[in-house]
């Protein structure tokens, strides 16, 4: 295990670095251009971003399946969206350069990686629907505490 | 110690044992495996935090709001830059960490010792970062009244901006304002942690400055808090205040909602003692690197596990900066 051969190459191959060394310092750069971002955006917060663009579709089936599959730009504002898009590129690029996922088996990285995305979205899936149907039910329903 | 770094005589024979299917050996699968477990812990604790804030969406604090202390920079409201420092600290321990296991990977024990020098140091400011901000958020700024619903009132002057209650607090002499605690009580009950006014004196003050206006935690159709005209200020206050909250704890938070500050001690807390595990775990290591534990070995998959381990502290330190403080 002592010498590992590393994959020097970041964003599918259009980034080549020629030492492990200064891979890690160019992740760490995008890291930090990243962090810069969103520390930016978090703090002027843009009237723009604060807003969903769309709004949801009114009418029968095929609206309610566009809402549903359009749900990230109907019920959520641009900028928390940009925020968590932003997330997920820092912790697959922490994951896989830091913590060497890309140099791994492709087994044990669909292990990992495929084991805990689906645990999670489902996990978060049922939690935030839970929760919104319980703010639902404290704002307009009569009955609050059968439910 | 040989166990740890094994390559045994079997090769070849695939029911022998000593077969490395996923080419990671057993100790560097297990850290994998604990890391699965542990982000499916810290990920409950994420959305059980959604959770209830999608419960009272419209009455969440806004964390612009809550962290905008810098330290040394008093009255100076300063939001994000000091969680953004801590961030940087944390990328950059990564960093200092990644670099350990390659010069590890080389067997240079010198630079080993050094990377992992700087990542302990790393992370003994980040930790010290988090007790700070905890501190901050403890003591509080402006603090608050809380209705008998458990809702809080927080105060603003006509302009918009807010006001703390020590600046308004008329006070009364009470005969004996003292806290009843456990050694003057009966029983064996403390009482509530007093405050440094009471209800009465800040209602009383509120009630003598015509510039003050209550603002509730429901936020409008635009995100901000609702403030209330004068008259309604004045009737919200004389009639569901209760008591006066001064900071946060688990049971009161003059910020917000107290699952708020529940949440935020939880798990920036676990968070914290991850973190500070990792940096017992990194001065075990480095002591084990500057004896020469690894040298004599010729393998330092040690640092490479403990690595491992530190990063995902980092990982989940970027999905609690992007939960807690930004969305």
């Amino acid at each position: 295990m002592a010498h590992h051969e590393h994959n020097l190459a970041i964003f599918r191959g259009k980034l080549k670095f020629k030492s492990n060394e200064q891979k890690i310092w160019g992740v760490f750069v995008f890291l930090s251009v990243i962090t810069i971002i969103e520390v930016v955006f978090g703090i002027i917060k843009p009237e723009w971003l604060m807003a969903p663009f769309m709004s949801s579709f009114e009418g029968g089936f095929f609206a309610t399946l566009a809402n549903i599959f359009l749900s990230p730009f109907i019920y959520m504002k641009p900028l928390n969206l940009i925020f968590i898009v932003l997330t997920l590129v820092k912790a697959y690029y922490i994951t896989w350069d830091f913590m060497h996922m890309r140099d791994e088996a492709k087994g044990l990285r669909r292990m990992v990686v495929w084991t805990a995305i689906f645990l999670i979205c489902y996990l978060v899936l049922i939690l935030l629907l839970e929760g919104d149907y319980i703010y639902e039910v404290y704002k307009n329903n009569f009955i609050k505490f059968d439910f | 110690m040989e166990a740890t770094v094994a390559t045994t005589e079997t090769q070849g024979k695939t029911w022998e044992g000593g077969n490395q299917p996923l080419r990671a050996s057993y100790g560097k699968m297990m850290m994998w495996f604990f890391i699965v477990s542990d982000a499916l812990t810290f990920s409950g604790f994420l959305a059980a935090y959604g959770f209830s804030r999608f419960k009272f969406v419209d009455a969440w604090p806004i964390a612009d709001e809550v962290f905008t202390h810098f330290p040394f920079l008093h009255g100076v409201p300063a939001p994000m830059f000091y969680v953004a420092f801590m961030t940087f600290v944390l990328i950059f321990s990564s960093v200092t960490m990644v670099l350990a296991v390659d010069a590890g990977h080389k067997l240079q024990k010198s630079k080993v010792a050094t990377y992992m020098f700087l990542t302990i140091i790393g992370g003994i400011i980040f930790v010290g970062s988090q007790a700070w901000e905890w501190g901050t958020f403890i003591k509080g700024e402006y603090g608050a009244v809380e209705t008998k619903g458990g809702k809080i009132l927080q105060f603003l002057d006509t302009d918009g901006n807010r006001v703390a209650i020590s600046s308004f607090a008329t006070d009364i002499p009470v005969p004996s304002d003292e806290a009843h605690v456990d050694s003057n009580g009966i029983w064996y009950m403390g009482g509530e942690t007093a405050t440094t006014y009471s209800y009465e004196e800040v209602t009383a003050g509120f009630l003598a400055n015509d510039n003050l206006l209550i603002r509730t935690q429901y936020l409008d159709e635009h995100g901000h808090p609702t403030v209330l005209s004068r008259e309604a200020s004045i009737a919200k206050l004389k009639n569901d205040g209760k008591l006066v909250v001064e900071g946060a704890n688990l049971r009161h938070n003059e910020y917000g909602h107290p699952l708020f500050a529940d949440f935020f001690f939880f798990i920036t807390g676990f968070h914290g003692f991850h973190v500070f595990s990792g940096i017992v775990i990194n001065i075990i290591i480095f002591f084990n690197v500057v004896i020469g534990t690894y040298e004599k070995r010729k393998s330092y998959e040690m640092v490479e596990k403990v690595g491992l381990y530190w990063h995902f502290v980092d990982l989940v330190w970027v999905f609690v900066f992007t939960f807690f403080y930004l969305v």
